[in-house]
């Protein structure tokens, strides 16, 4: 008694009706759930959704979201439901089931449950009135659990995969004495840049760097906010007595930085990372072997 | 006040300990100007490893210390800054110019070599 005082709270007074209705309906439902279920499965077919999936696929998740579904109108409890659809969401994001498709479902499932009951209660207005008033909001809120079930698995999946991009950390080598490159591939996001420089400091202090070369040819785009994180990496290598050499800006990002207004005065960039490295033996005072240099016009 | 004061041939090495309060930053910057003149220095090195932060108050006392060597007739290079105080340092824009900064003490005296023609251990 006492556990069910606070929900009861929350459910209009009506509650008692509502809840014998919804138990009628629920038994409606169940004595005819092969109809329903099949009506429901040819909607689907015919509104195109789960392409990706065979008809018999269709038909055994069908059966199990119905269950589920009348399962969770009869209980107002949605628990086994939402477990139900993150499993069904691990399934079937994989295979590139898009959000659109499965609120679709569970939409379509709704109408075709509404409209038996106008079929069944079209002979008593009121009655099918106060029918719809105990099942509109199960329905609703059914509809809406199963979505953010779906969403939420999904924003799962890409956070692991976030992760997994994370761990494919990018390597600072050493190439020469105190000679770095740090070549970056890929999307470079705010906290990838934090990590990116906490790496390249750590390695200008283990392995007393004095230039470091950072690569970034397989960058494809870049925003403001890791354009000044950029900026601030070469100024944090310069007050750890390294100096940071940019190489292989693309001329997309290099239009960028210069729409952005990006301050670039405290930076040395140079073309390529063939270029990068020339210039950085330079400042190490390595010599030079000659014939490399695209300037050396006097041996042609 | 833990700050270490050690002269090396033309250079002036000062070593700070710990965090040091604001008036003892600026007792060092006068101490450190006034040694430099006393000693004919002609390079200073500072070194802040052990510093944990640097502040605004700090940077600036840094810089300050930094111009006033360069009037009394030395340069001046910061060592040992570490990764996470230089990350705060630039994320609060502290401005350091035109402070030069090196790893270590080695690369210090390298750099003050080559500006000053080298006099860090040859003479006295």
């Amino acid at each position: 008694m006492m556990q069910s005082q606070p929900a009861r709270r929350t459910v209009p007074q009506a509650s008692e009706e509502n809840r014998r209705l919804l138990h009628e309906l629920v038994e409606y439902l169940r004595s005819n759930h092969g109809e329903l279920r099949e009506q429901w499965a040819m909607r689907i077919t015919d509104a195109e959704l789960l392409t990706v999936m065979t008809a018999d696929e269709i038909f055994s998740e069908v059966t199990a979201v119905y269950e589920n579904y009348v399962a969770a109108l009869e209980t107002g409890s949605v628990e086994s439901l939402q477990a139900y659809a993150r499993d069904l969401s691990e399934r079937i994001i994989p295979r590139g089931v898009e959000t659109h498709e499965v609120l679709g479902i569970v939409l379509l499932l709704r109408d075709v449950l509404a409209r038996a009951l106008f079929v069944k209660y079209e002979h008593d207005g009121g009655l099918l009135n106060r029918i719809l008033d105990a099942y509109e909001p199960a329905a609703n809120r059914i509809a809406v659990t199963v979505g953010v079930s779906f969403v939420e698995e999904r924003e799962r999946v890409i956070r692991e995969q976030q992760e997994a991009i994370r761990e494919l950390s990018t390597p600072v080598l050493q190439v020469r004495d105190r000679l770095l490159i740090l070549p970056i591939i890929g999307v470079v996001d705010p906290r990838r840049a934090r990590q990116l420089t906490e790496q390249l400091l750590s390695a200008i202090q283990a392995n007393r760097a004095r230039v470091v070369v950072i690569d970034i040819t397989g960058v494809g785009s870049i925003d403001l906010t890791v354009a000044n994180h950029l900026v601030q990496t070469v100024e944090a290598a310069r007050l750890m007595g390294a100096s940071a050499i940019i190489t292989g800006l693309s001329s997309e990002i290099a239009q960028t930085l210069v729409d952005l207004g990006v301050d670039l005065s405290m930076m040395r960039t140079v073309g390529d990372l063939q270029g990068g490295l020339e210039e950085a033996e330079r400042q190490l005072g390595y010599r030079e072997n000659g014939s490399s240099s695209a300037s050396d016009h006097s041996a042609m | 006040m833990s700050v270490a004061i050690l002269a090396q041939g033309d250079y002036l090495i000062a070593s700070i300990q710990s965090d040091l309060s604001d008036t003892e930053i600026l007792a060092l910057r006068d101490d450190l100007s006034e040694r430099i003149g006393r000693l004919r220095c002609r390079g200073l090195i500072v070194d802040v490893a052990a510093l944990e932060v640097i502040d605004s108050f700090v940077a600036r006392a840094l810089r300050q210390i930094a111009i006033t060597a360069r009037l009394r007739g030395a340069e001046t290079v910061i060592v040992g800054i570490q990764p996470d105080v230089a990350v705060a340092m630039v994320q609060f824009r502290l401005n350091m110019e035109p402070l030069r900064a090196t790893l270590d003490l080695d690369e210090a005296l390298a750099l003050l070599d080559r500006w000053t023609g080298g006099h860090g251990f040859d003479q006295r």
